[in-house]
């Protein structure tokens, strides 16, 4: 239990340590990591397709 | 000055350059020739197979295509002193950080089952039964890493990174012909035209050259040897060094495969050994010690990927410069990675296609955001200085992440959807 709550209290200090990002947002940045947010939803999508009908087929 | 006293002047100017060349040669070399693992191997020998020296000169143009990825993550480590994952935390804040952490951690141990996998099969020809494969090597890798010197363990893993060269004299006992290799494999050609069969073997050899945790391990094994701006450049030719290494290694296997076992189904590299050794017992022996030191390789490098990129963001000691007390947390993570990967070819009836097939979708996932992030910081000027990217670096390197994006995600999802493409 200990171990846990120093391990939830390490995530937050990490999280807090990187919660601004250093690089300049210009408009390449943000259109690049924008592109990058659609590209994993788009992936994630494809998988839950996948899981969902192998399971159908199971 | 005489001609004498020229040659001696130029002869100690090179030898200085080797000299200082051998003293920073190491992250490029093993990371590139580590790219060579056990599923590198099956592809490779899947290519030789398939379509015999027809896919040569494709492999030739993944020299480029690997040089340029990898260069980038030694400016980064040089410039930064920081490993590829605590740069995205930093650069990109908290929620892309994890998505690669995690991301990392799971392909790479994902991967190392795969390596796994390789390890017990290529000793189980010679008839070592997998699970003493296992323990003898989590047993040679804590010899290798516990010794607690980066440089000792770097020429450790350079001795192994020459046996992978075994396959050079494997593909001149075969006796090739060379006449053919020329004609057939240098001059650029689509054997049985543009096909699916073609294209999924295509996307294969470009997925087993470029993967997610070569970016994380190099840039983290460039901070912990303590490389530095002025070591740029040499760092840089030991990863042109290392690229040409890789394919050459690359092209003899598909040289020995696409002699001996032209047009025979071959789906492991294993299966390709037991083949071999119908037809020439050396030969086929000396493809199983090949696979299994890709495997050894590939599973030293990754391991560590994961326990630097860990030691990095929980801000454990994390370099293998320490001991075992000073530095527990990145050494348990380390053997908890590889013996948990380790047991998976040991469970009777563990789902190991399956397995290798996720391999292959997650990477998709973590792959492209890892070569974003890579152009992204290597053009943050206020950061990089003099060592961010030139516009012809952006050029080159832009359109070979988006290549390797496109066809990676295209053979992620025939991996997904087997049907799709056929």
């Amino acid at each position: 239990m200990r171990m846990l709550k120093q391990f939830i209290s390490k995530i937050r200090e990490i999280n807090q340590r990187y919660a601004k990002p250093k690089i300049e947002m210009s408009k390449g940045v943000s259109f690049s990591l924008a592109v990058l947010r659609i590209y994993l939803f788009v992936l994630v999508l494809l998988m839950i397709y996948k899981f969902i009908t192998v399971i159908k087929v199971l | 000055m005489d001609i004498f006293s020229v040659l001696y002047y130029r002869f100690k100017k090179v030898w200085k350059a080797i000299r200082l060349y051998l003293v920073i040669a190491g992250p490029g070399l093993v990371v590139m020739i580590a790219d060579n693992d056990a599923g590198g191997i099956t592809t490779y020998a899947a290519t030789g197979a398939q379509y015999g020296y027809h896919l040569i000169w494709f492999l030739l143009l993944l020299i480029p295509v690997a040089y340029y990825v990898q260069e980038m993550t030694v400016r980064l480590g040089a410039v930064t002193k920081r490993g590829h994952a605590e740069a995205i935390f930093e650069s990109f804040g908290a929620f892309w950080g994890w998505f690669s952490l995690i991301d990392l951690m799971i392909v790479d141990w994902l991967t190392l089952v795969t390596e796994f996998v390789g390890m017990t099969a290529a000793l189980s020809i010679f008839g070592v039964p997998a699970w003493l494969t296992v323990i003898l090597v989590v047993l040679l890798m804590g010899i290798i890493v516990l010794n607690g010197r980066y440089w000792t363990w770097e020429k450790i893993a350079l001795g192994f990174c020459l046996l992978n060269l075994i396959y050079i004299p494997a593909a001149f006992m075969v006796n090739p012909s060379i006449a053919s290799i020329v004609g057939q494999g240098l001059i650029p050609n689509l054997p049985g035209g543009f096909n699916n069969e073609l294209f999924f073997l295509l996307m294969a050899n470009i997925g087993t050259t470029i993967a997610p945790w070569m970016l994380f391990f190099q840039q983290s094994s460039v901070v912990d040897k303590g490389l530095l701006e002025k070591d740029i450049k040499m760092g840089k030719l030991d990863t042109f060094i290392g690229s040409i290494i890789t394919v050459a290694v690359a092209i003899f296997i598909v040289i020995v495969t696409g002699t001996l076992l032209h047009g025979a189904p071959i789906d492991d590299a294993a299966t390709a050994a037991r083949m071999l050794m119908k037809t020439n017992h050396y030969i086929g022996a000396f493809m199983a010690i090949g696979l299994f030191d890709a495997g050894l390789l590939g599973a030293i490098c990754i391991s560590l990927a994961s326990s630097w990129a860990f030691g990095e963001i929980f801000g454990w000691a994390h370099s293998l410069n320490t001991k075992v007390k000073e530095a527990p947390w990145f050494y348990i993570s380390f053997f908890i990675t590889l013996a948990t990967a380790g047991v998976v070819p040991l469970i009777p009836g563990a789902p190991l296609v399956l397995i290798t097939l996720f391999v292959q979708v997650v990477a998709v996932t973590l792959l492209p955001a890892a070569l974003v992030f890579l152009i992204l910081l290597l053009n943050d000027k206020k950061t990089m200085g003099e060592y961010a990217n030139t516009l012809l670096q952006n050029i080159v390197s832009t359109m070979i992440v988006v290549l390797i994006i496109i066809l990676s995600t295209l053979y992620g999802i025939s991996a997904l959807f087997p049907n799709l493409f056929k």
